[in-house]
């Protein structure tokens, strides 16, 4: 008997156990993001989605770029949009996530590109097993985006910048005087 | 001398050009100066075209093989066009005559139009005119000799409508450059026609390739060419049933009338048809068209100028009828009668005109006639002038008038025609009447109280004389007993008819019948009761006769009628097919159509994201579910 | 037995999936701030497809992780900026909902 486990244990795919599980966590938080009906609520199963995220993107060998998942999304992304509803907070916040008029149209559209994309999914051909993983893919990473990507990255820096910039000066507080 | 005359006839046209540009560009403020630009222009130009003429007459080569000097003017595939000069004995006439009679009648228009506010303006007109007509006469190619038909056709328009003030003065501009506006069009087709079939206008080119045109067309589209081409000439030289610019074009100046409206412009047409008669010629039916309209119009004219009574209106059915002779005699293939009345008619026209001119201008423009009379005791030069010419056109013997007529009459004799013969002869007498009865009326009889003639000056009587000498002896070129001019001026082959005394006896008397009939009724009879009884006897012909046949009353109906009817119909057309159907309603399908949009229009982001994405899948399902190429096509070429 | 197994194309339908809810959620969400959330989501289904991609056809060239972290990098700007948009529009609307706005009509 415990060799029975044994040997079903060892034949799992732990690997596999994780992505299915973590992508119906990603599904369901991700649906309920759409679906609650309050604006805090569907911000915290967001957070939820991108934690999941990470793990899902640590089953394909990114631990770096699940790392920045977790920062900038579960944690800065999140905090902003919860500091933004703060800010445009109103009475009743059970009433703060509803649906417009083209619910349908809209679904049926999201269900087309869903069954597109997941249809030509399966024409893509590629050379069955995975292929080996180098170590260490930080190293990698950084060496890249210093060498061969530095220009996109400094852009990238720069776009932060600028995006900071404007995101300041538009959401400034208007003098009482100006706008007349 | 003569052979640089002969080798830069080129200046011909050129002098009196440069005459035109150095009046209007720089002696303009200055009459006397600018008159004298422009005489001196034209008398130079006259020396030079003596000369090249005389070159031209005595060497018999040129009657076989014309002098021609032309440059490339433009040329593109498949066409060619030269502009050059042409000398042959035709032209070397024509040139000498053009040159020789304008200069008469500039310097007579020194002492006419003294006075004038608009002097040098035209002494200017008159030198392009001069530089026009100078250039068609020498052209070697025909679209240069449009080019030149169409800048005389300008300077007419400008001269008839020189005293703009006046209404009738600027009506009957109009209507000389419109009326030879539908002729001109007739010609250019024909012209172009010429083009196409045979790839070339030059004269002599054509002339070659014409004589066998069984290589290039067919006998049906050479006729309609020959008819087109002679659609020009009834309107330039006022052929029925085009006549009518002419008369009213002598609301123009006097000398205007006598250089272009009687000696050179009007006889353009007749220059051209002599000129292009290699291709009547060939073409039977065209000749019959040209003889008959010519005889006719002949008839026609002189049954006009009968009956009316302002001075110049009929000494211009006079040039109308005489140049229906020139036709004539070109239907008949005789180039040399119909050069030869060229010839002699512009002498003894131009002389008569330029009486009338002077005594309009002694009688201060009083026109009528009948209100005339004994003029010639005051105005003897004028009067024994206008005598002379009246002797010229009448067909007295040896007057130059008789010579040419004599061999028109001729012509239509021994080709057969005798209906036209008739017609001729007919006209012959009508045309000695009705002068002398212009002669008596004006020149004869009583002196009328309440007029005060007196003789015109010397710059204006000497050219008078001038032209009394010429009508006398010009056309002792040509006569049958000394036939110089039927030996250098002719087609195909000299043709020497022996002198037929019975014709000539015959026009002798017709002429004599008709002036005497004219000194019965108008002189001899001081009370004119017998004019006026048979005037009242023949009524509705007299009527008819007065008021032209009616010819312009019939176009001005026909205008009414048709040509506004069409213009009402297409005004109501225009309104309700183009601006209500197309405009408006081309105009209404897109407003309704971008209101019928604008709903579509929601401002709303998401309902446009919607959208974006239906396209984006529709792209995505041609990309993905058609094969590479199609795709490609579909998209536009995006791979 | 069990028979999970994990390839390209699981992570490919999750992505198709994600995605869908994410653009379900951009099409029919009334507030300004979940349509931003639901952009959020869209993008990341698009980095999973990146580092999919990355892993099972090119682990050596790294493209898709470097491509993942500028869509990151470009997400937090755009959600700053957007975010500062939306206060902008409701400070001077007091609202957020989107059907109040159709300024984009003529």
């Amino acid at each position: 008997m415990i060799d029975f486990t044994l040997t079903l244990l060892n034949s799992i795919s732990w690997v596999a156990v994780a992505f299915h599980t973590l992508a119906a966590v990603v599904c369901i938080s991700a649906l309920l993001v759409v679906l609650v009906r309050n604006i805090v609520h569907a911000v915290l199963w967001l957070a939820v989605c991108f934690v999941s995220l990470a793990g899902v993107f640590m089953t394909l060998d990114a631990a770096f770029i699940a790392a920045v998942q977790i920062l900038v999304y579960a944690g800065a992304v999140c905090i902003m949009v919860v500091f933004a509803i703060m800010l445009i907070r109103r009475g009743n916040m059970g009433e703060t996530n509803l649906f417009n008029k083209q619910v349908w149209a809209g679904g049926g559209v999201a269900v087309l590109v869903t069954v597109l994309g997941g249809f030509l999914s399966f024409r893509i051909r590629y050379a069955g097993s995975a292929p080996a993983v180098p170590e260490n893919t930080v190293d990698h990473i950084a060496t890249l985006l210093l060498s061969k990507y530095v220009i996109p990255f400094e852009v990238a820096a720069l776009l932060l910048l600028v995006a900071l910039v404007g995101a300041i000066f538009l959401a400034k507080e208007v003098k009482a005087d100006a706008d007349s | 001398m003569v052979e640089f005359a002969m080798h830069n006839a080129w200046l011909v046209p050129l002098l009196p050009a440069l005459s035109f540009l150095i009046i209007i560009f720089l002696t303009k403020p200055w009459k006397k100066l600018s008159a004298l630009v422009c005489v001196a222009g034209m008398v130079l130009s006259c020396v030079i075209a003596t000369l090249a003429a005389y070159g031209v007459f005595t060497n018999h080569e040129f009657t076989e093989k014309p002098l021609v000097y032309s440059v490339r003017w433009f040329s593109m595939a498949g066409l060619n066009i030269d502009v050059g000069v042409q000398l042959d004995p035709t032209s070397a006439m024509m040139m000498f005559m053009v040159t020789l009679v304008a200069s008469l009648i500039f310097i007579y228009a020194t002492g006419y139009m003294e006075g004038d506010p608009g002097y040098s303006v035209f002494f200017s007109y008159l030198s392009l005119f001069g530089a026009s007509m100078l250039l068609l006469v020498v052209s070697s190619n025909l679209l240069q000799m449009f080019v030149a038909w169409e800048l005389v056709g300008l300077c007419s328009y400008l001269l008839i409508g020189f005293y703009s003030h006046k209404i009738s003065a600027r009506e009957a501009a109009k209507k000389a450059f419109i009326t030879c506006r539908v002729a001109d069009f007739g010609l250019l087709l024909g012209l172009l026609s010429l083009q196409i079939v045979f790839g070339t206008l030059n004269l002599t080119e054509l002339a070659e390739k014409i004589s066998h045109f069984e290589q290039y067309t067919t006998m049906g589209i050479l006729t309609l060419i020959a008819l087109l081409v002679f659609a020009g000439p009834i309107g330039k030289s006022g052929q029925f049933p085009l006549h009518v610019w002419l008369p009213d074009a002598m609301e123009g100046p006097t000398p205007v009338s006598a250089l272009i409206h009687a000696a050179t412009m009007v006889v353009a047409g007749v220059y051209l048809v002599g000129r292009t008669l290699f291709l009547f010629h060939e073409v039977p039916t065209a000749m019959e068209l040209v003889a008959v309209t010519g005889g006719f119009t002949a008839l026609f004219a002189a049954s006009i100028a009968i009956t009316q009574r302002e001075i110049k209106r009929i000494l211009a059915y006079s040039t109308v009828s005489q140049i229906g002779y020139m036709m004539l005699a070109l239907g008949l293939g005789s180039l040399t009668a119909s050069m030869f009345h060229l010839w002699t008619h512009a002498f003894f026209k131009a002389l008569m005109f330029l009486c009338a001119g002077s005594v309009l201008h002694a009688l201060h423009h009083k026109a009528d006639v009948w209100e005339m009379g004994g003029l010639i005791k005051k105005m003897p030069i004028t009067g024994w002038t206008f005598v002379v010419g009246g002797l010229a056109i009448a067909g007295v013997p040896p007057f130059a008038g008789f010579w040419s007529k004599d061999e028109i009459l001729l012509a239509a004799f021994d080709t057969g025609h005798y209906v036209l013969f008739g017609m001729a002869a007919l006209t012959a007498f009508m045309t000695a009447f009705y002068m002398w009865r212009l002669i008596f009326l004006a020149l004869f009889g009583d002196e009328k109280p309440e007029n005060h003639p007196h003789e015109s000056p010397l710059n204006m009587t000497l050219p008078l004389i001038a032209l009394a000498v010429l009508s006398a002896v010009g056309g002792l070129v040509g006569t049958p007993w000394a036939p110089f001019w039927q030996e250098w001026i002719f087609f195909g082959h000299p043709h020497h008819a022996d002198p037929n005394y019975l014709i000539m006896i015959g026009s002798v008397v017709l002429a004599l019948a008709g002036i005497y009939l004219a000194y019965n009724l108008y002189c001899a009879d001081k009370t004119r009761a017998k004019a006026h009884a048979l005037a009242e006897r023949y009524r509705f012909f007299w009527t008819v006769s007065y008021n032209k046949y009616y010819i312009d009353e019939i176009y001005l109906w026909f205008n009414h009628t048709f040509i506004d009817g069409a213009a009402r119909l297409f005004y109501l057309f225009d309104i309700y097919v183009v601006d209500g159907v197309f405009v408006n309603g081309i105009a209404a399908i897109t407003r309704l159509s971008g209101e019928g949009l604008r709903v579509t229009q929601t401002g709303r982001l998401q309902n446009y994201a919607l959208v974006f994405f239906l396209g984006v899948l529709a792209v995505a399902v041609v990309l993905a579910f058609t094969d590479p190429s199609t795709a490609a096509g579909l998209t536009g070429g995006v791979k | 037995m069990l028979t999970l197994s994990v390839s390209l194309h699981h992570y490919l339908i999750l992505a198709a999936v994600l995605f869908g809810i994410g653009l379900f959620g951009v099409l029919t969400k009334r507030n300004a701030v979940a349509v931003l959330i639901c952009i959020e989501l869209m993008l990341n289904a698009i980095n999973i497809n990146l580092l999919a991609f990355n892993k099972y056809i090119t682990p050596n060239d790294f493209i898709g992780q470097i491509f993942s972290i500028f869509v990151i990098t470009v997400a937090a700007a755009e959600v700053g900026v957007g975010l500062a948009i939306v206060i902008a529009i409701y400070r001077n609307k007091l609202s957020v909902n989107l059907d109040e706005f159709d300024w984009l009509k003529w």
